[in-house]
């Protein structure tokens, strides 16, 4: 996939990391506002795919490990397990970590809502993971048919195939 | 033949619908309001949740939340499986 042109590319310079702040911002705010773990992930993950439309293929593999994305979806499911699993005297997923107890909060050093957030985190770990995971095999079959020859790029304005 | 059957099938299935679209209840009056009076009033006291949205997904429901996650992992494995590289055949 060829790369778009300087227009594209410097939107891509100023605004990609804006879009991973706000992801993660909506990932760890899941427990106050609208928003968690799955919105926030997509957000985060939708930066593989505009980096890819911008930058084109072969900034792309030199960019991206599929191990990191990988290793993100593992820790995120595994997490999100053992949190669940931590209530289990009382029923799975049972919020035990942040119960108050006549109006006082155990455990202070962890959020106020206890699992609740705790699990966002886990689930924008694996969402960010599954989603680029998912652009990145994609994106790698289709290079293997068509090797990118054809693909991407501006007609006109392209300074990158001159 | 067929057609009058058709027919005959959309009117009397017609009318069932219009039927059933009568025995909604309006819009914002629930039949049954024991459970979200509970939610509601529980998903601070016991919970210690302050976005109550966020309470059932990831609390009172969190087996379903759960069942997300699963179908995501789903999701993933099978478009590894078909489009990991692809094109090779060996």
């Amino acid at each position: 996939m060829k790369p778009l042109s300087v227009v594209v590319t410097s939107v891509c310079d100023l605004f990609a990391w804006f879009m991973i702040v706000f992801g993660v911002y909506v990932i760890n705010n899941g427990h106050n506002t609208p928003g968690g773990g799955f919105q926030g992930g997509a957000i985060v993950a939708t930066f593989l795919s505009f980096m890819l439309v911008a930058y084109g293929g072969k900034r792309f593999w030199a960019w991206v490990h599929e191990g990191v994305y990988g290793f993100l979806e593992f820790v995120g499911l595994v997490a999100f397990f053992v949190f669940g699993c931590l209530g289990f005297p009382n029923s799975f997923f049972y919020n035990s970590v942040s119960i108050p107890e006549g109006g006082k909060v155990l455990s202070e050093w962890l959020p106020y809502s206890g699992t609740i957030s705790l699990m966002n985190v886990a689930v924008g770990f694996e969402v960010v993971g599954a989603l680029s995971l998912v652009v990145i095999y994609m994106y790698g079959s289709l290079r293997m048919i068509d090797t990118g020859a054809g693909m991407g790029g501006e007609r006109g304005h392209d300074r990158f195939d001159r | 033949m067929k057609k009058t059957i058709f027919i005959a099938a959309a009117i009397v299935l017609g009318g069932l619908l219009c039927e059933m679209f009568e025995a909604i209840h309006p819009f914002g009056i629930p039949v049954n309001t024991e459970m979200d009076d509970y939610i509601l009033v529980h998903a601070l006291s016991d919970r210690s949740a302050q976005n109550v949205v966020t309470s059932m997904v990831f609390d009172f429901r969190g087996f379903d939340t759960l069942g997300e996650a699963a179908v995501l992992f789903t999701a993933l494995s099978s478009v590894g499986a078909l489009f990991r590289d692809g094109g090779k055949r060996e």
